[in-house]
């Protein structure tokens, strides 16, 4: 019983669960779930399909920050990875065509990539500290998709497109379905290989693993690779939800939800141990807030500082300092009754 | 003099860091208007001691009294007010502001609430002044020499009611003229009546400025000592703890070069910091202790060795082969590997488990694409833990909640799980207790009876002689004197360590 409340995903779990059920009280059809055409619509659903963006960039960021960095540009990454994809489908004679949607996934996957190689080389090759090395892409990367866009909210209406923000396959959201599977197969890369326990190693203490024969240089370079190609993926499904290429409200401030997420997953941000579920579980806390909010009908202009209020109370929640601090404090106090009935008793003796 | 009352008194000092005991019950005094020297090697105590004096750690047991008034203080600016500065080795100032900035950091002049400039300079001015320093209180800090830096933070730890004044290493980065510039500048706050700590691994230095010398060894106190009461070969020994006359476990006779053929062969090794033009060969299961006092080199030598820092110039041979050790891995690859002298710094990864600690160099070797099967890494680590009796036997805690001796043994494991030809360790014993030093040494025999060559680097110089087949002595960045052990004592090795002038003594 024990066991279970000191894991590490209790608290963070706890806070997901709590969220939950205080949805289901103000409004009971919160778990409801029906079935469409062999597709599932509900509110629950929709966070899953919601999520999946910041799922994404979160999962990304979570490897990076295992390495003791942090990945400031992955907003600005969706951004260019919308303007290009939806650049070229514009361009083509066919916005439909599969063939041409597929070349601009691919297009736009690959140019994050370097995007992220250049993130990666700044940081673990010329040494510059993370914060700076992705600041500069953050505010430059707009500039970039923008200069692609030609100044322009390029818009398309391309059905293989959309697919990818509204589809369904096996009844459920494509969307979802792709941050399964970026959940799936970083789970195996990181723990099935030795690379999860290599960038622990290297995020908790870098000289150490370096005289232990780490190649912490490739380690650190593949996580920034890693968080840029997971950024692309979540600009194209922005852009497909959208139908459009806005570089300016593409994953504006996401980096610093993700950055949120993973920290609610338990993962510090000194680095080292790090929990891909955790990172999720923090997503999917996010994503509920964000849903609770407008369905609790808080004024737009209102919910950040609703929002701020529940995030803060869920770190509080999840601070192990002071829990320990509140189980010590009601010690003493304890302590302090029982030594007063103690002096009370000897008095009446 | 010892009618004075001491101007800060530590009783019973003792520091605990989990398990382990930085400072256990040590005695400390400080004389207004002297100087005065804490000595010791590496986990001495030293630091340890100077951050309880500065409120920097809080005691565990004892007592701290200032002015015969029992302190105690909950961080270093409460020290501060109570008049106690510390100067660090590396300077802790702001290089992109001007002198006068760093020096009134925090204490700013202000008129009508505004900082001001000119007071502030004035301030500064008035201040380098009384050190007798021209410096230009307007101009940006990092504009001038490291030594004026260290200079210009001695200036600002001096206030009106500085009392003591901690010097932590002070001098490793001045040249000759500027530590002489620096004695001046003490030996005027001496006459002052400030009563300074000066902590510094230069024996010359010490016996020219400080009046007392207490000697720490492995947390504990060895003594206190007027400085020229105390001969410099005795300040020595007392510091690497020395019992008369031990008798020697183990002394395979061999001259000066190594038996057998040399594993490895170093021609002219320098590296920028610490070692120059070092010769040294080791023959196939040879172990080589080397000697040398904390800073002589001896560490430089060892990364020099291993691929940690690069070479200015020289050569290194493996088997008769030249080869470029320009990383860690690298010279792994060739069989060479390096046990660090700092296990929490760059040695355990602490938060990880003792399985993937042992693990570690061999999956990093590996590839880390191609992980070692689970069931295999978990057989590995735990004949390793066995085999060097590693404990709690608990492959999944992490290792940094182990004792020291076990960390030491993690280390060793996961160098040894590589099947090296050479091992470098560097102080492998080191803070940690007597049963595990005598399992690690045994070990070192054992490893060298099966072929392995060891260079074996403890401040102990007993150690170095039970262990070592010969002794190469490093003393100021060079490689003095390679001897074979056998014909050393204890006594003999210690003139060697000790001084260049004094070969007789």
């Amino acid at each position: 019983m024990t066991a279970i409340y000191k894991h590490r995903l209790f608290w963070p779990l706890v806070s997901l669960l709590t969220l939950i059920v205080i949805n289901f009280i103000a409004r009971p059809q919160f778990l409801k779930i029906t079935v469409r055409d062999g597709e599932l619509y509900g509110p629950l659903i929709s966070i899953l399909r919601e999520s999946a963006p910041l799922m994404l960039v979160a999962l990304g960021m979570t490897i990076v920050i295992a390495t003791r960095g942090i990945d400031l540009s992955v907003g600005a990454i969706m951004a260019v990875s919308g303007a290009v994809a939806l650049t070229i489908i514009d361009g083509a004679s066919d916005p439909s065509n599969m063939g041409t949607v597929t070349i601009a996934i691919v297009v736009a996957i690959l140019v994050s990539l370097v995007l992220g190689v250049w993130n990666g080389f700044l940081v673990s090759v010329v040494g510059i500290q993370p914060i700076i090395a992705t600041l500069v892409l953050m505010l430059a990367g707009r500039g970039v998709a923008l200069l692609i866009t030609g100044g322009f909210i390029t818009t398309v209406n391309s059905d293989p497109f959309s697919f990818i923000a509204s589809g369904y396959v096996i009844g459920l959201p494509f969307a979802f379905l792709i941050g399964v599977v970026a959940i799936v197969v970083l789970s195996i890369v990181e723990r099935r290989t030795a690379l999860g326990v290599l960038t622990e190693a290297v995020g908790i203490n870098p000289e150490a693993s370096r005289l232990a024969g780490v190649r912490s240089r490739g380690i650190i370079w593949g996580a920034y690779i890693m968080s840029g190609t997971l950024a692309g993926v979540a600009g194209l499904i922005y852009a497909s939800n959208i139908k459009a290429a806005d570089a300016n409200a593409a994953g504006v401030f996401i980096e610093l939800y993700a950055i949120l997420a993973v920290v609610l997953g338990g993962t510090s941000l000194n680095g080292g141990k790090f929990s891909i579920a955790g990172t999720v579980i923090g997503v999917l806390i996010i994503q509920t807030l964000d849903s609770t909010i407008l369905f609790l009908g808080v004024k737009s202009a209102q919910s950040p500082v609703f929002f701020a209020v529940v995030v803060v109370v869920v770190v509080i929640v999840q601070s192990a300092r002071l829990r320990d601090g509140l189980a010590a404090m009601s010690g003493r106090l304890r302590a302090r009754r029982e030594s007063a009935q103690d002096r009370d008793k000897v008095e009446v003796a | 003099m010892d009618e004075v009352r001491p101007l800060l008194e530590l009783t019973g000092a003792t520091v605990r860091f989990g398990a382990d005991a930085a400072l256990s019950r040590v005695d400390f005094r400080l004389f207004p208007g002297e100087v005065h020297s804490l000595m010791g090697e590496n986990g001495a105590g030293k630091s340890t001691l100077i951050k309880a004096i500065t409120g920097a750690l809080r005691l565990d047991e004892g007592t701290l009294t200032l002015a015969g008034d029992r302190v105690e203080f909950a961080d270093p600016h409460a020290a501060q007010r109570a008049g106690i500065s510390t100067v660090y080795q590396e300077v802790e100032l702001l290089p992109n502001m001007t002198v006068a900035e760093n020096i009134c950091l925090g204490r700013e002049p202000r008129r009508g609430g505004v900082i001001s400039t000119r007071l502030m300079n004035a301030r500064a001015a008035a201040l380098l002044a009384d050190l007798g320093l021209e410096v230009d209180p307007a101009s940006l800090l990092g504009g001038h020499s490291v030594a004026v830096q260290q200079l210009v933070a001695i200036a600002r730890a001096i206030s009106a009611d500085l009392r003591v004044l901690v010097l932590d290493e002070p001098t490793s980065s001045l040249d000759l003229d500027e530590v002489a510039e620096l004695f001046r500048i003490i030996r005027e706050l001496k006459s002052r009546g400030v009563a300074i700590l000066f902590v510094s691994h230069f024996l010359d230095q010490v016996y020219e400025i400080c009046d007392r010398v207490t000697v720490l060894r492995d947390g504990a106190l060895v003594g206190e000592y007027l400085t020229h009461e105390l001969l410099r070969i005795d300040l020595v020994q007392k510091m690497l703890g020395r019992g008369v006359a031990e008798v020697r476990a183990r002394g395979r006779a061999v001259d000066d070069a190594p038996a057998g053929e040399a594993v490895l062969r170093a021609r002219g090794v320098s590296s920028a910091r610490g070692i120059q033009d070092a010769d040294l060969d080791l023959g196939e299961g040879e172990v080589l202790g080397v000697a040398g006092l904390l800073g002589s080199g001896r560490t430089s030598l060892a990364r020099a060795l291993t691929g940690v820092t690069r070479l200015e110039s020289g050569v290194i041979r493996i088997e008769d082969a030249d080869v470029h050790l320009d990383s860690p891995r690298r010279a792994m690859s060739l069989g060479v590997v390096y046990s660090s002298e700092d296990r929490r710094r760059d040695g355990i990864v602490a938060e990880l488990s003792v399985l993937d600690n042992i693990t570690l160099a061999l999956q990093s070797e590996q590839g880390m694409l191609r992980q070692i099967p689970a069931a295999r890494r978990r057989d590995l680590a735990a004949s390793w833990v066995e085999a060097l009796d590693i404990r709690p036997p608990d492959l999944d805690r992490p290792a940094g909640t182990l004792s020291g001796g076990n960390q030491q043994k993690v280390l060793l494991a996961r160098l040894l799980a590589l099947s090296p030809r050479v091992l470098v360790l560097d102080e492998p014993t080191r803070g940690i207790d007597v049963g595990a030093k005598v399992e690690i040494q045994n070990l070192v025999a054992e490893l060298a009876e099966n072929g392995m060559s060891v260079v074996f680097i403890s401040a102990e110089l007993e150690e170095v002689l039970r262990v070592g087949d010969r002794v190469a002595v490093v003393r100021d960045g060079r490689i003095t004197d390679t001897v074979a052990a056998a014909d050393l004592t204890a006594d003999s090795l210690l003139a060697l360590v000790a001084q260049p002038g004094e070969d007789e003594g």
